[in-house]
């Protein structure tokens, strides 16, 4: 069996029918524990006060926003080198999902900056970055829309989506390439490391990470199948004009 | 229940409450957007199913 099978449009449509009910309710108990956990059982941090609950949301938001442009990158090139609608089309269905948890990382960050930093936003290398892979979002989701052709439309925000990819990277390496700006590195894979985030705070963050993936991908999948949908409706509709 | 946040309450609160509606909004949309092709679709192909059939 072939990884390729599933570009099948209708392979596509019956294993995510299989698949969503458990993806849809794994996900509601990921996320349901991890931010009750995250909001009403953990202690105040001795710098931040209540301000660490924050990170609950954050951090992943923050992570999956760029994951899933990654996800976006990985689905266009697969486009253009092999002409898989389905991935074009996953491609697109991925978007508003990752320009939502762009909003909601600038969104959370901002709210916990100016308790934190004294200010709800700075032209930091890695906060600018940030904002800058959200405008791309917003110019990739308006290029799909603005260009009629759907395989030109593929093929224009795919070349957008690899441009859009070095903000991407840069918005997660950003702190490590230039030493400068409020932003702290990630301290979530630095366990074991002195002065890594305490397990108290750790463990409902992996909670909520892993609620945040199957969030993605279980809207990603109802995205791409009413996308699928919609292309075959655009394309009956199309041949009733015609006849 | 209710955790002290003390003098963090709006900036923690706020946080919840923008993230959540945010993803509430997204999932409703996707939904919605989700059921109203698939009707649209059914429609369109019961439609030229008869068609096909010389139904009226």
């Amino acid at each position: 069996m072939s990884l390729w099978e599933y570009a099948n449009p209708k392979k596509f449509m019956q294993v995510s029918a299989g698949v969503l009910p458990w993806m849809a309710g794994l996900t509601g108990l990921c996320l349901g524990v991890g931010l009750i956990w995250g909001f009403f059982f953990t202690p105040d941090d001795f710098r931040q006060g209540s301000t660490v609950k924050i990170i609950f949301l954050h951090v992943p938001s923050a992570m999956m926003a760029i994951n899933a442009w990654v996800m976006m990158l990985v689905a266009s090139l697969i486009w253009l080198v092999r002409r898989h609608h389905v991935s074009a089309l996953a491609a697109r269905a991925a978007a508003p999902v990752g320009l939502t948890f762009t909003a909601i990382a600038l969104v959370t960050g901002a709210l916990w900056g100016q308790p934190m930093w004294g200010t709800w936003w700075a032209w930091d290398p890695r906060l600018t970055a940030f904002l800058i892979l959200a405008l791309f979002y917003l110019g990739y989701i308006a290029l799909w829309q603005a260009v009629e052709d759907p395989d030109t439309a593929a093929d224009l925000t795919a070349v957008m989506c690899m441009v859009g990819s070095v903000f991407a990277l840069l918005s997660r390496y950003a702190v490590k390439f230039w030493n400068q700006g409020l932003h702290q590195d990630s301290t979530i894979l630095k366990v074991g490391e002195k002065d890594p985030i305490a397990p108290v705070f750790y463990v409902p963050l992996v909670v909520c990470i892993f609620g945040f993936v199957l969030l993605f991908v279980a809207l990603v999948l109802m995205r791409t199948r009413t996308e699928i949908r919609a292309r075959r409706l655009s394309a009956l509709l199309a041949r009733e004009r015609l006849a | 229940m209710m955790p002290d946040l003390g003098r963090y309450a709006v900036a923690v609160l706020s946080s919840y409450g923008a993230s959540l509606a945010m993803l509430v909004a997204l999932v409703a949309l996707t939904w919605w957007r989700g059921a109203r092709v698939k009707r649209q679709l059914a429609e369109v192909e019961a439609r030229q199913a008869r068609a096909t059939k010389g139904e009226p």
